[in-house]
């Protein structure tokens, strides 16, 4: 699986990186921020994006509505992986199109649940 | 899209410095060139520092060798220690608690609130800001002894 | 004369960072008997501190001695890391975020914002309050060392 893994702290990339090997999940590149993420997923082949928040430049919910509006990326699904854990931030994120939430701290096991959720 | 922090977010906290020091200490304090932090190696005895939150968050950082320190607080405070009493250590905390909230008024556009200070002491401590904020310092030079303000934001 | 943070401030902040080091390190941690900060005479090689406000003031501190830096992080980030380098303040600052963070939720009503991280390093350097409140110090004890949470809170309403 495809992974663009989206955060500005290079250490919070690094953890979520080992993590995901852990997992199983090595073919992950990485973004700095919303313009970085929008982009490499130009590229294409993308079949996951992990996604931060608060970000500078552009931040992941705009990403994430930039992600959604684009015919060519609209399709790839998005998790967010962020510290705000109120429910309308939550809220303004599925509604946004994204496929998932994770809130920090996260165990290994939980972002591993939430990415298999996506495959099926 | 976020607003881009500029040199004019930093100006507001460099006049409340200015205006804190004159009425509050009653001495002048000269800003010098402002510069990015990341190309200054700033080492300190003693550092007030109090946290910012709303639609720009950051740190600002008011920072003194022991000299100044001691010299300002006792100045502000009209008392006469020679070390880093108790009292001098609350006082820096009590400069940049004012020196915030001072120059949050002139920054409504970010809608501002300022958490409680802390202070650090220790000789040659180090403050490292967040990575993805932009950071700026300002020497000071007052007749009581150099210092430094530091202010990191990052809008949201 | 200041008065010390109340306990029931105190215990969001514990229980998050209590969760944060069991669900991001795999490490259990043990808090010991709260602590006045003004008694306590405690330095540290690294801290991350981070401020809160909105309905509430305050500031959160994670304050460590070197080498429980080095492991803690080195949990954090799944890589052994044994210098005190970037990658290690980094972490410090991300884990004090996360921290924070997560406390938050469990202050929902006084509508908290959180600053943005800075992290101190200096040997032996101390962390102390204003003259607002007596921050109150939670030491913890884990496999990777011991380590101190420091909060003050006021409350604006």
């Amino acid at each position: 699986m495809k992974i663009l893994l989206v955060d500005d702290s290079s250490t919070m990339r690094r953890i979520q990186k080992n993590t995901l090997e852990k997992i199983g999940h090595t073919d992950v590149t990485e973004a700095e921020d919303g313009v970085d993420a929008i982009k490499k997923l130009a590229a294409g082949g993308f079949e996951l994006v992990l996604m931060d928040w608060n970000m500078p430049n552009m931040t992941g919910i705009e990403a994430l509505k930039k992600i959604k509006a684009d015919p060519a990326t609209k399709d790839i699904p998005v998790i967010m992986v962020t510290s705000e854990s109120e429910k309308t931030r939550i809220m303004e994120a599925i509604q946004s199109g994204a496929a998932n939430y994770v809130v920090k701290p996260f165990q290994p096991e939980t972002l591993a649940e939430k990415i298999s959720s996506i495959k099926k | 899209m976020a607003v881009g922090i500029r040199v004019e977010h930093v100006n507001p906290f460099v006049t409340s410095t200015m205006e804190t020091f004159a009425k509050m200490v009653g001495v002048e304090a000269k800003p010098g060139k402002l510069m990015l932090k990341k190309d200054a190696k700033l080492e300190y005895d003693i550092s007030g520092i109090i946290g910012l939150s709303g639609n720009a968050k950051g740190m600002v950082a008011m920072s003194f060798p022991k000299h100044t320190a001691v010299a300002v607080c006792n100045k502000f405070m009209s008392a006469d220690y020679n070390d880093l009493h108790r009292d001098i250590l609350d006082a820096v905390g009590e400069l940049v608690n004012i020196v915030a909230g001072y120059a949050k008024r002139d920054l409504t556009e970010f809608a501002i609130n300022i958490s409680l200070p802390s202070v650090i002491v220790g000789p040659n401590h180090q403050i490292i800001d967040a990575k993805d904020a932009v950071s700026f310092v300002v020497p000071f030079t007052c007749p009581l002894g150099p210092f430094h303000l530091a202010v990191s934001l990052k809008s949201t | 004369m200041p008065s010390p943070v109340k306990v029931e401030h105190i215990n969001p902040f514990l229980s998050a960072t209590i969760e944060t080091f069991k669900s991001m390190l795999r490490t259990q941690i043990t808090p010991g008997k709260i602590i006045l900060i003004k008694g306590a005479k405690l330095s540290y090689d690294i801290s991350g501190i981070i401020g809160l406000s909105g309905g509430a003031r305050g500031t959160v501190t994670l304050s460590f001695p070197r080498i429980t830096a080095l492991k803690a992080v080195s949990e954090f980030i799944g890589e052994k890391v044994v210098t005190m380098d970037d990658t290690v303040k980094d972490a410090i600052g991300e884990l004090t975020n996360i921290v924070a963070g997560s406390a938050k939720k469990d202050l929902a009503q006084y509508k908290i914002n959180i600053s943005l991280p800075s992290v101190i390093t200096g040997e032996n350097h101390k962390v102390l309050g204003g003259k607002e409140v007596i921050p109150l110090v939670v030491p913890f004890s884990s496999p990777l060392g011991d380590f101190n949470l420091i909060v003050s809170f006021i409350s604006e309403t």
